[in-house]
C-alpha cells in the first residue's frame, strides 16, 4: 500500500522492448506464456491488498467490522471519499494532500536545482578545497534524515520554521545522491563540448543553462520521479515539526488517523485516504515514465 | 584575415614541460599544418593559440596584438574539434548560430548568416536535424559551418578528419582547403597524417616531442629535411636511414662506394628515399629482396641492403615481379642523398 508499489508495477514496460537472447528463441512460445503467467501472478499479489483497501473505502463501517470481509465494492464510494476529502478525521484530506504535494514538489525541485548546481561546480570548476567539498557532500550520503534529526530540529526551530512549508522542505533538500548522479553524468560529457561553448563565447552559467541542463533532461525526469516519491513518503520529519494539524502531510496524517488505545476508527475514511494518498505518486510515475522513456529512445537513435 | 605569431611558446603541465619553445610567424590567409606523431604536443600548441590552454612562457600574437590573457571568444578564432563537439540537443541551425546568438546578433541576421554558410557547405536540407541524425561527413560540415558563420580571424582545426573513412577524408581535405582559400581566412590545422600535411599545407610545422623540427613548405621539407626526424616522418614509405662513412669525398655505403656532394666527413647518417632508387644492373648498390608489395602504379621491395643486415626499402615504378632472395642492383642520384649528423640528427649539406 505504500507509494513504492506503483514504481514496481511501472518497471516491466521499461524492459519489455528487449529481444530475447538467441538461445531462447526456440523455447519462445512456452517461455513467453510462462513469463506472462509469473508476471500476472506477481501483479495480482501486489495488487490484492490495494484492491482490499479500495473495497473497504466503498462500504460502510459496519460492513467492514462484520466478518467475512467484503471483496467486492459497495455503494458508499462517493459518501466515503467526500467525507475523507472535506472532513477527514483530524483535518480534511484535501488539505493534507495539498501539503504533501507542496512538500514533495518542493523537495524534488529543490534537490534537483541544488544538485545540478553543485555537480556543475564540482565537475567544471577548479577551486581550493574542491576534493574536500566533494567528499563532504559524499559523506552526507551516510547520514540519513533520522541520524541528523535532532540538530536539524534545533536549527529549524531556531529559524522559526516549525509548522511551515520551508521547515518541511529545506532540511530535506541537500542531496548527495542526486549530486553524485549528475556528477557522473557531467563527467561523461566530452570536454570538447565545454570548450566549443567557450569558443562560442558562452560564459559558465550560459553553458550551464544552454547546454548542460537541456542535456540532463532525461536524468532530471527520472530523478524527479524518485525524489517526488521520496518527499511524498517522508514521515518522521513532518511528524516532528508540524504540530498544527493544518500543516499535516498525508503520510503522517494517515498514521494519525489510526486509533490510539480504545478509540474508535472509521475504517472507510482511513481506506479512502490511503487510496487518495497513492494517486499523486502514481500520476507522477505514469506521466514522467513517458517522458523519460522518450528521452532514452531519442538518445539511442 | 589576420597574421598569427608564436614567439618562443612554452607549456608546462605541473613539472613536465611539453612544449619547448616554438616560434613562427604565420601570414595572412596562410594555411599552416602542424604535423607530428601522437603525443608530440600539437593539440597543446593549437589550444594555446585558441586560448583553451594557458601559455606558460612566450607570447601569442594575433594581428600583432598579444592575446595570451584573452578568452577564446575575444581572440576572434573559431575551432573545429576532432569529435566535432556539436551540441547534441540543438538542431544544425542552432548549432551553427549559437555563437552569434551569444554575441547578441538579431535573429534575422543570424538566420541569414547560417543560411549562407549552409549553402556554402551544402547543408541546407539538414538544417533542422539533430547532430545524431547526420552522417560523420555531415557532422564534420556542421562543425565547419559553426566556424565559418563567425567570420573569425583564424580557423583552428584539431585533427578534424581523423574520424572519417579514407575516401571521405580525401574529399573533405580538398573541400576544407578550397573553402579556406575562398574565404581567405588564416588557418592552423593539426594532424598526425603526413599525407594530409603534404597535400593541404602552404607551410607545415613538423613537431617532435614538443619542438618544431622544421617549418617550411611541403616540398622544402620533402626535398631538404632539416633533421633526421623530419626526413623520416615526411614521405611514404619513409626514408631509409643507414650508417655510412665519408672519406676524401667518397661515400662508403652498404658495401659500395660512390662520390657524394657533401661537406660531411667521417661517420655520417645517410638518408635515401625509397622512390629515389633507380633499378640499374650496373648500379653500385643492391637489395636482397625479402618481400614485395605491388601497389599497382609502383612496387615496394623490402629487404636488406648489399650483404649487410640493415633493413631497406625501395620503390620501383610499375609492376615488378621479384622473388624472395633475389638481388636487385640499383643506383641513386647524388643529389638525392641526404646527410645527417649521427649525434644530433641535424642536416649536413
Ligand atoms: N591537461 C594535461 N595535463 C598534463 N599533461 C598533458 C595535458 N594535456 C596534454 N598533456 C601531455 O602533453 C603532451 C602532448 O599532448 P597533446 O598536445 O595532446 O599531443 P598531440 O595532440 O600531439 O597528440 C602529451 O604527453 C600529454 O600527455
Ligand atoms: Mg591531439
Amino acid at each position: 500500500m505504500t507509494a513504492r508499489d506503483p514504481l514496481v508495477a511501472a518497471a516491466p514496460p521499461l524492459k519489455s522492448g528487449r529481444e530475447p537472447a538467441p538461445g531462447m528463441v526456440e523455447k519462445r512460445g512456452r517461455s513467453l506464456w510462462l513469463s506472462h503467467a509469473v508476471m500476472i501472478l506477481g501483479v495480482l499479489i501486489v495488487f490484492f491488498p490495494i484492491w482490499l483497501a479500495f473495497v473497504a473505502s466503498t462500504v460502510t463501517q459496519s460492513e467492514i467490522i462484520r466478518p467475512p470481509m467484503p471483496v467486492w465494492p459497495g455503494d458508499q464510494f462517493f459518501i466515503n471519499y467526500k467525507n475523507a476529502l472535506f472532513s477527514g478525521v483530524n483535518v480534511p484530506v484535501a488539505t493534507m494532500l495539498m501539503n504533501s504535494l507542496i512538500m514533495a514538489i518542493g523537495i524534488a525541485v529543490g534537490k534537483i536545482i541544488i544538485s545540478l548546481l553543485s555537480a556543475f561546480a564540482i565537475v567544471y570548476f577548479r577551486f581550493p578545497g574542491k576534493t574536500i567539498f566533494f567528499w563532504l557532500i559524499f559523506l552526507t550520503l551516510m547520514l540519513p534524515v533520522e541520524v541528523r534529526i535532532v540538530p536539524t530540529y534545533e536549527v529549524v526551530a531556531g529559524f522559526g520554521m516549525l509548522n511551515s512549508y520551508s521547515g518541511l522542505i529545506f532540511p530535506l533538500i541537500a542531496s548527495a545522491t542526486a549530486t553524485f548522479l549528475f556528477r557522473q553524468f557531467f563527467m561523461t560529457i566530452p570536454d570538447e563540448l565545454a570548450e566549443a561553448a567557450r569558443v562560442d563565447g558562452a560564459g559558465p552559467m550560459r553553458f550551464f543553462w544552454d547546454i548542460l541542463v537541456p542535456m540532463s533532461r532525461t536524468n532530471v525526469a527520472a530523478l524527479f520521479v524518485i525524489l517526488f516519491i521520496y518527499g511524498w513518503n517522508q514521515y518522521l520529519w513532518p511528524l516532528l515539526i508540524t504540530t498544527d494539524p493544518e500543516m499535516n502531510t498525508i503520510v503522517m496524517g494517515l498514521k494519525q488517523m489510526f486509533p490510539s488505545g480504545d478509540d474508535f476508527a472509521h475504517w472507510p475514511t482511513i481506506m479512502a485516504t490511503s487510496i487518495l494518498a497513492m494517486i499523486p505518486p502514481v500520476i507522477v510515475v505514469i506521466s514522467m515514465q513517458k517522458l523519460f522513456i522518450r528521452g532514452l529512445v531519442d538518445s539511442e537513435k | 584575415m589576420a597574421t598569427v605569431e608564436l614567439d618562443n611558446i612554452k607549456k608546462r603541465f605541473g613539472g613536465t614541460q611539453v612544449i619547448h619553445g616554438v616560434s613562427t610567424a604565420i601570414e595572412d590567409g596562410e594555411f599552416i599544418v602542424i604535423v607530428g606523431p601522437s603525443g608530440c604536443g600539437k593539440s597543446t600548441l593549437l589550444r594555446m593559440v585558441a586560448g583553451l590552454e594557458s601559455v606558460s612562457e612566450g607570447e601569442v600574437r594575433i594581428d600583432g596584438e598579444r592575446v595570451n590573457e584573452r578568452e577564446p571568444m575575444a581572440r576572434d578564432i573559431a575551432m573545429v574539434f576532432q569529435n566535432y563537439a556539436l551540441y547534441p540537443h540543438m538542431s544544425v541551425r542552432q548549432n551553427m548560430g549559437y555563437g552569434l546568438k551569444i554575441a547578441g546578433l538579431p535573429k534575422s541576421e543570424i538566420a541569414a548568416k547560417v543560411d549562407e554558410a549552409a549553402a556554402l557547405l551544402q547543408l541546407e536540407p539538414y538544417l533542422d536535424r539533430r547532430p545524431r541524425e547526420l552522417s560523420g561527413g555531415q557532422r564534420q560540415r556542421v562543425a565547419m559551418g559553426r566556424a565559418i558563420v563567425r567570420e573569425p580571424k583564424v580557423f583552428l582545426f584539431d585533427e578534424p578528419l581523423s574520424n572519417l573513412d579514407a575516401k571521405l577524408r580525401v574529399q573533405m581535405r580538398l573541400e576544407i582547403r578550397d573553402l579556406q582559400n575562398r574565404l581567405g581566412i588564416t588557418a592552423l590545422y593539426v594532424t598526425h597524417d603526413q599525407v594530409e600535411a603534404m597535400t593541404m599545407a602552404d607551410r607545415m610545422i613538423v613537431m617532435n616531442a614538443g619542438r618544431a623540427e622544421q617549418i617550411g613548405t611541403p616540398l622544402e621539407v620533402y626535398e631538404r629535411p632539416q633533421t633526421l626526424f623530419a626526413a623520416q616522418f615526411i614521405g611514404s614509405p619513409s626514408m631509409n636511414v643507414l650508417d655510412a662513412t665519408m672519406q676524401d669525398g667518397v661515400l662508403h655505403l652498404g658495401g659500395a662506394t660512390m662520390p657524394a656532394p657533401t661537406t660531411a666527413t667521417g661517420k655520417v647518417t645517410v638518408g635515401l628515399r625509397p622512390e629515389h632508387a633507380i633499378a640499374d644492373p650496373e648500379g653500385p648498390l643492391s637489395l636482397t629482396v625479402q618481400m614485395g608489395e605491388p601497389l599497382g602504379a609502383n612496387t615496394l621491395l623490402h629487404g636488406r641492403i648489399g650483404d649487410g643486415s640493415e633493413a631497406f626499402t625501395i620503390s620501383l615504378p610499375g609492376v615488378h615481379h621479384a622473388t624472395a632472395g633475389e638481388r636487385i642492383a640499383f643506383r641513386v642520384l647524388p643529389e638525392n642523398l641526404h646527410f645527417f649528423d649521427p649525434e644530433t640528427g641535424a642536416r649536413i649539406d
